[in-house]
């Protein structure tokens, strides 16, 4: 049951919003420094990315591979275990520029806190046509490890030309019958290696110069309307299930009229620290980072974000102390 | 445990004829987010054991019933009423998420 919105003056040192390896990392710092840390987990999305893949084989300190969702609950446990609270809701609402800074949640609750650590990670870009909402679950999906196995001896179809999509295409050969890969361009950005891989993979075709501009069936999903974007011509694929790999973008719609952006849409931060351009924000893990978006960087910059938290903390007291 | 398992012989008669609304958690052992419902739906066993039955379906085992509800995407849980399913959730989920989007049968 949903419990009563929580309002209250009491202030709090810091709140993490995000539970993926770089909130709860920072968390873990936090919390071992006595900040009693918020984390805002999310609703559906606690856990982050890896609560959707399998196994994780580099993280460090795992020699035989740990599932994502085992590590994430790891690192939620060690978190609690030194003080942290974590809160299973969206926040809906920010107000960075305020002092104390506000956090809305989804269920109502207001929480006012002297700093804030921004580490939402990044949401799988969606294909944006007419039908994908509708099929998703039922036909359409973002995770082949998770929902390969349902296709087994269909004919399926894979969206993206980037190493993420040749990692799909070629794990999904194992169930289905035939992958048909569908890119926007001639030529694939995957890495070479994926490419080759792919490319001589006997139950993998391709489709190049095409997008993909609607989704149609009943119950589920049967069939793909494609555009070729050099001769605009139209077609149809009939296929049962649709795998969108098309990259992700960081989640940064809460924040992004309050902190600087980059023009990759990235937080910006003042590297090697996690300091937003506000004072009192600070960013860690995919959000700041376009490049490596791996656990164990996300979890590297959480830590650092905590550490940044207790240095900014100290100074604002400080200042408190000097002016009383 | 609260929960019963439930496969594809036995789906008639403990899920389409119970007289309870049944929720059933379609899971494999190889799908990390169902391991993550599982205590979730564990609880809501517990705590609302007069209104609704959990039932576990491994998919790997019981091929039939996720193909006949046409699971692509699992953890998917699919409250059966009537012998009718009548409301579908996929993926993990938290508790209060669950108890939101089932709450008409939970009360």
């Amino acid at each position: 049951m949903t419990e009563a919105p929580e309002s209250t003056d009491v202030v709090r040192d810091v709140v993490i919003i995000g539970s993926g390896p770089a909130g709860y990392t920072a968390a873990i710092y936090a919390a071992r420094a006595n900040l009693n840390p918020l984390v805002v987990a999310g609703s559906v999305t606690a856990g982050g990315e890896l609560m959707n893949t399998t196994d994780v084989e580099n993280f460090p300190g795992f020699p035989e591979g740990i599932l994502g969702p085992e590590l994430m609950g790891h690192l939620e446990r060690q978190a609690t275990r030194f003080g942290a609270e974590v809160q299973y809701e969206d926040v809906v609402a920010v107000d960075l520029k305020a002092s104390p800074k506000v956090i809305t949640l989804g269920n109502g609750s207001e929480y006012r806190t002297h700093a804030v650590v921004l580490s939402t990670g990044s949401a799988y870009r969606e294909l944006g046509v007419e039908g994908e909402k509708r099929f998703s679950g039922h036909g359409v999906s973002w995770c082949a490890t998770c929902d390969g196995f349902f296709f087994r001896d269909q004919n399926i179809a894979v969206v993206g030309g980037g190493d993420s999509a040749m990692e799909e295409a070629l794990f999904l050969t194992k169930f289905a019958s035939k992958v048909t890969v569908i890119h926007r361009r001639d030529d694939l950005r995957a890495s070479k290696t994926m490419a080759e891989r792919a490319l001589a993979h006997e139950k993998i075709e391709f489709i190049w110069d095409t997008e993909v501009t609607g989704l149609d069936g009943e119950e589920k999903l049967k069939t793909l309307h494609l555009r070729n974007l050099k001769s605009g011509e139209e077609s149809t694929l009939d296929v049962t299930g649709l795998f969108v790999a098309i990259g992700s973008d960081p989640r940064t719609d809460l924040v992004k009229d309050q902190v600087e952006l980059n023009a990759d849409g990235t937080v910006r931060i003042d590297h090697p620290s996690t300091r937003t351009s506000l004072p009192g924000v600070f960013a860690a893990g995919d959000v700041t980072d376009p490049t490596y978006r791996q656990a164990i960087t996300a979890a590297g910059s959480g830590c650092i974000a905590a550490q940044d938290v207790e240095h900014y903390l100290a100074d604002v007291k400080e200042l408190v102390t000097a002016a009383v | 445990m609260n929960t019963i398992d439930v496969t594809d012989q036995d789906f008639q008669e403990k899920v389409l004829n119970s007289d309870k609304p049944v929720i059933v958690d379609f899971w494999a052992e190889w799908c990390g987010p169902c391991r993550m419902l599982s205590p979730i739906l564990e609880e809501m066993a517990t705590e609302h054991a007069d209104k609704i039955t959990v039932a576990k379906l491994n998919v790997d085992d019981n091929p039939q019933a996720a193909s006949n509800y046409g699971i692509t995407s699992i953890p998917a849980v699919m409250v059966f009423q009537g012998g009718e399913k009548v409301a579908t959730s996929i993926g993990a989920k938290p508790k209060q998420v669950l108890e939101t989007e089932f709450a008409e049968y939970l009360k």
